[in-house]
């Protein structure tokens, strides 16, 4: 809502507060003002004159050489390019030495060889956005009307010395939508009286009721219709002080009769309709749901195809508005209407909401029904429009109003006890503090011990419950003045529950070990989500996607995260590894909700160590990542759970892929990414794992025991083995340890040999296996008989042979 | 016999001081004092001496035989030394060229700010709730107090999967679960942060998927002053110890009263920059008093029990704190963006 100052003074007294300050308190008491504008700001030197003659530039064809008088003894020669210029208008002369917006100063020019000391300006060079500017004048200069006294300030007589609030409105406060709503809003705010405008007109002998008569189907959706008949209009421009005040509130000028109801819209918030009366087609109006089908072409030309959901004025047989939204151009005023029908109706939100929003349509009119208007000012709105209309347009109000009435407004009676206003906000307040701020509000009350009860009048709909009244209280008290406080009572242990402790240390266990983290989307497209899913299972698909890159719900993290490789790797950074712990989404039927399940993912390429003075440079393999995880493993106390077992996956590498089981179960798996993908993503060798994060947090872990420091040596026995090929170093590992007893305390891998020197198909590995007692020194006698048994069962179980 | 030992005395001392190196040295010891030495061969002989003479002959040739040997570890002392010189010295190495790189990740921006916050109210007395993404249409807006016509809940507006289910547009579900699971009992403490969606098109403010964080505090006499205490701590601690905050009155169906808060600007500190638009304030968050509705609908007696909430972007308020310009760098992942968080502050 634009909020002209000027106008607004006319219901308020707004001596002493600027336009600056007004808006500074608007704000502060509950509706932000997002700007205020000045509307003549840097223009100067701009005055009407008069066109004394106009012909033809010597010189050049599209250029008119005037002769003006701009209340200076001598008049001037003004060259001028508009093509509407013409000897006898009324114009506005921006004279030398004038300033327009953009800081662009007049000076003498001479023009193809003529003199020009002056421009006539165009309301576009004099700060108006074009689609506020009447039709007739929207090409070409403006003119004033012929009264208009020469050698004026043209801005003054455009009523552009003002400056306009721009009130940003939440939905709950419609009232405001109307200069009548603000005027009660800063009066309060101010502790001043509201001015109401005054009505009343000298009406003709003829009855309205003798010329139309209305009747509402849809009384549900249309309480309240009120008709009255103005005859006799004189179409012409309405008053240059109404077309400002609708400029600045940002409406474009028609001619009188449609001014004025947009006159009356922003003055009440009540939206009017005039229909042409000798256009309708019938001496009746219906009020109904539209059927299904049936059309109706708008004051834009638009033909709207309409269902039953819309809501329609007819003449008894066809539509000629659509309610609440646009009228129809079967029954527009134009230049030659006589007759006026006007119309002033309080319809509910819902059917209009839903044509605005069936038909793309948004007017003045739909914005403040879908928000509510107040059901009171039906009636008022109408006599004042009426008044109008005789005052600007010469019409002659017929007796009377036509209505169809099935409305029943009753105030909303709320009320609240002082105790709860002040246990709310945390105040002190007294009872005639709070009934006084009611007052300001003229809102009227009555205290009962404690209680004040609050009568609303129908224009503040959004007040219904008492957290409502406390709210006027607060913001008009002054949230500035409340005090500081914490929360009292009983205290509460604040803190991470173990999940989420844990999740925090996997992040900087990651990011210690080199890994940067991402955030991506959930939403992707249908390959990426299912691509590296660990659970095969159809993805969860919007209903009305946007576009079909974010129409299913991951199930899997590693796409984007080769979506993130790839694009650094387009920048010059072909060495990354990035983490995410995020949520992937199984579905689980329609009716419930997916799955979801946090998932941890990874991705890495290019050089994993590079240390280039040194001629160091490591790209990373499956065993760096490989490192990674288990050193998490290892953070999380699941080691000894966590077993990597080869595997082959889609989109993977079919040789350096491995599923990774946690006590049996598959929870995740690693391993480089299939070559045809790493072409795909233009990447270089790239490894990648995807865990279920929520199930290697959750694993039953043993609460934490210190083991003491063994005070016995150890005894070492390293052991080289030769196996096939294709025997897993895991799988010996296990038989090794298996054997070896609860002496064996160690094993690990500290050679791996497949070179010319073995033969064909096989494979020499070698394992240091540790022995210890932690009770004693071990005998010699004791070792050997375990790693006997560690040598009988690799030979037995995987056909090793002891290399010599 | 005595001159002879003197003149080997001097001989070998002198030798010693002119060696060279650890193998000169050694070959003068085994040279002079070695069992063919002329020092022995002197010795050979005292069997010539008179029994008064052999004692003080005795003590003079080991006079000599120990100036020679303490000239020789003197020496070989100074020569060790010089060689340790010697290869430190060929050791030095340019101290100024690069260390081997420790490469490390860091924190995502968001989660950075994220647990900032959450550390914040824990310390407070806050417990974290999560809750899922795909949501319930009840939890994400019925439980709420947006019931089924409202307009600030179009279709439009919201990624829905069903008719009764949809991407989560704010986090305040989960404070609706939580409360429900709290049985009407009070007190609840709790901080909410989780992705949310919004049916925009992705440009330089607007992003389909956001990062919300969102606080709620429901017990027997909560008040607006606690929320404006609260919210000042908050501020502070986020954006500096000389901030203050501003309370306007603002509309939210799930709060009421219902707040806007400004913090004052960071930046020039209130008196109007580019950052505050001039007005020496920032909006950061939305806040207000729980509806009663609100209250009822999760089983909380609202006669008895008032509560406070506040919510607000997570990328708002990383891009004021460290001044990103573009919401679209928080999900590119361009290295280049994240390396800018990796100092700890």
């Amino acid at each position: 809502m634009y909020v002209s100052y000027k106008w607004l003074q006319e219901y308020v007294d707004l001596s002493g507060v600027s336009p600056e300050e007004l808006a500074e308190k608007i704000t502060k008491s509950g509706i932000e003002v997002e700007g205020v504008e000045t509307l003549n700001e840097g223009i100067s030197g701009v005055v009407v004159g008069y066109v004394q003659e106009r012909e033809q530039h010597p010189n050049a064809d599209k250029l008119n050489k005037c002769l003006v008088d701009i209340g200076a003894e001598e008049p001037v020669q003004i060259i001028c390019g508009a093509a509407n210029v013409d000897k006898g208008q009324k114009v506005a002369v921006a004279t030398v030495g004038a300033v327009l917006p953009g800081n662009f100063k007049i000076k003498k020019a001479k023009l193809r060889g003529e003199e020009s000391h002056g421009m006539i300006c165009s309301l576009q060079e004099l700060g108006f956005e074009s689609k506020l500017v009447a039709k007739e004048f929207a090409e070409g200069i403006y003119n004033f009307p012929q009264d208009t006294e020469v050698g004026l300030d043209a801005l003054e007589q455009l009523h552009r010395d003002d400056q306009v609030l721009e009130l940003g409105l939440t939905p709950n406060r419609a009232d405001c939508l109307s200069m009548l709503g603000v005027a009660y809003e800063v009066a309060a705010i101010l502790g001043r009286e509201v001015k109401l405008p005054v009505s009343g007109v000298e009406t003709s002998s003829e009855k309205a009721a003798d010329y139309i008569q209305v009747t509402v189907d849809a009384k549900e959706d249309n309480p309240l219709y009120v008709a009255k008949v103005i005859k006799n209009v004189k179409i012409g421009p309405s008053p240059l002080w109404m077309q400002a005040r609708l400029t600045a509130a940002g409406i474009r000028p028609h001619n009188n009769v449609v001014d004025i109801t947009n006159y009356i819209l922003l003055e009440y918030g009540q939206p009017l309709h005039a229909f042409d009366y000798d256009r309708l087609g019938s001496k009746e109006i219906l009020v109904r749901r539209a059927k299904d089908g049936e059309e109706i072409v708008t004051l834009d030309d638009a033909k709207r195809k309409l269902t039953a959901d819309h809501l329609v004025i007819t003449n008894g047989e066809n539509p000629i508005a659509l309610a609440g939204v646009m009228g129809g151009a079967n029954s527009e005023v134009q230049a030659d209407t006589t007759n006026v029908l006007l119309e002033s109706a309080y319809f509910i939100g819902g059917p209009v909401r839903k044509a605005s929003k069936d038909h793309g349509l948004r007017s003045e009119a739909s914005a403040r029904y879908e928000k509510g208007v107040d059901p009171n000012r039906v009636r008022a709105a109408a006599e004042r429009a009426a008044q109008l209309l005789a005052e600007y347009a010469d019409g002659e109000v017929l007796e009377g109003s036509v209505e169809a009435d099935s409305l029943s407004v009753e105030p909303a009676v709320v009320s609240v006890t002082l105790e709860k206003i002040n246990r709310v906000l945390g105040t002190d307040l007294d009872m005639k503090y709070v009934e006084d701020l009611f007052s300001r509000l003229q809102f009227e009350t009555a205290t009962d011990n404690g209680t004040i009860i609050v009568t609303v009048p129908t224009r503040r709909g959004d007040i219904t419950i008492e957290e409502d009244l406390i709210e006027e209280v607060g913001r008009l008290f002054g949230y500035d003045n409340l005090a500081s406080t914490l929360p009292i009572g009983s205290a509460t242990p604040g803190h991470l529950t173990p999940y989420q402790n844990k999740r925090r240390m996997v992040r900087h266990y990651l990011e210690g070990a080199g890994l940067y983290q991402a955030v991506t989307y959930s939403l992707t497209n249908e390959l990426k989500a299912t691509q590296y899913a660990l659970e095969k299972r159809e993805p969860v698909r919007l209903a009305m996607p946007m576009s079909e890159d974010r129409s299913v719900l991951r199930l899997s993290i590693i796409p984007q995260l080769l979506e993130i490789l790839k694009y650094n790797t387009a920048r010059q950074n072909d060495s990354l590894a990035v983490y995410e712990t995020g949520a992937v989404f199984l579905a689980n039927g329609s009716e419930e909700l997916p799955e979801e399940r946090e998932h941890l993912a990874g991705a890495v390429t290019g050089l994993w160590q590079s240390h280039l003075w040194q001629g160091e440079k490591k790209p990373v393999d499956f065993f760096v990542v490989k490192g990674i995880l288990e050193g998490l493993f290892e953070k999380l106390g699941v080691t000894s759970a966590v077993e990597f077992r080869q595997s082959e996956k889609e989109g993977m590498h079919p040789g350096r892929t491995a599923e990774i089981y946690l006590s049996g179960t598959s929870v995740g798996f690693i391993g480089q990414t299939h070559p045809t993908v790493e072409k795909e993503y233009d990447l270089k060798e790239t490894y990648v794992f995807e865990l279920s994060l929520k199930a290697i947090l959750e694993a039953d872990v043993p609460p934490l025991q210190y083991v003491a420091i063994p005070r016995f040596p150890s005894i070492t026995r390293d052991i080289a083995l030769v196996v096939d090929k294709e025997k897993a170093a895991g799988e010996l590992e296990s038989i090794i340890k298996e054997a070896g007893g609860t002496l064996l305390k160690e094993v690990h891998v500290f050679d791996l040999y497949e070179g010319e020197r073995m033969d064909e198909g096989k494979k020499s590995i070698a394992f240091s296996l540790k022995y210890f007692d932690p009770e004693r020194t071990l005998t010699d006698e004791e070792v050997v008989k375990a790693h006997d048994k560690v040598l009988d069962a690799v030979k037995e179980k995987a056909g090793a042979v002891l290399r010599g | 016999m005595q001159e002879r030992l003197k003149e080997l005395q001097t001989e070998a001392l002198e030798k010693v001081s002119q060696s060279a190196n650890l193998k000169e040295l050694n070959d003068i010891r085994v040279s002079y004092l070695g069992k063919k030495g002329p020092i022995t061969e002197v010795l050979k002989g005292m069997g010539k001496l008179s029994a008064e003479e052999r004692p003080m002959m005795g003590a003079l040739a080991n006079e000599v035989r120990d100036a020679i040997t303490s000239g020789i570890e003197e020496k070989q002392k100074h020569l060790e030394e010089a060689a340790v010189h010697e290869k430190l010295a060929a050791e030095t190495i340019d101290v100024t060229l690069p260390g081997r790189p420790v490469k490390t990740g860091n924190h995502h921006p968001l989660t950075r700010i994220i647990e900032e916050i959450e550390d914040l109210f824990i310390g407070m007395g806050y417990t974290v709730a999560e809750g899922p993404e795909v949501e319930k249409d009840y939890y994400n807006f019925e439980a709420l107090n947006l019931p089924k016509d409202h307009p600030a809940r179009d279709m439009q507006d919201s990624f829905y999967i069903t008719e009764e289910t949809l991407l989560r547009t704010q986090t305040s579900p989960v404070q609706a679960r939580t409360m429900e699971k709290h049985d009407g009992k009070g007190p609840v403490k709790i901080i909410c942060p989780g992705k949310v969606f919004r049916r925009d098109n992705d440009d330089a403010t607007h992003s389909h998927q956001f990062m919300q964080i969102e606080g709620l505090v429901v017990g027997e006499n909560i008040r607006m002053t606690d929320l404006k205490g609260t919210l000042e701590v908050f501020a502070k601690k986020l954006f500096g110890e000389d901030r203050e905050i501003r309370m306007r009155p603002s509309f939210f169906p799930f709060t009421e009263p219902s707040v806007e808060v400004d913090v004052s600007c960071f930046k020039c500190g209130g008196k109007g920059c580019n950052i505050c638009k001039k007005t020496g304030w920032i909006e950061i968050l939305g806040s207000g008093m729980v509806h009663p509705n609100v209250l009822e609908m999760s089983g909380f007696d609202s006669k008895k029990y008032s509560g406070f909430a506040f919510g607000m972007g997570v990328e708002r308020i990383a891009m004021l704190k460290y001044g990103v310009e573009d919401i679209r760098h928080f999900y590119t992942n361009d290295v280049r963006f994240l390396n800018n968080f990796q100092v700890h502050e």
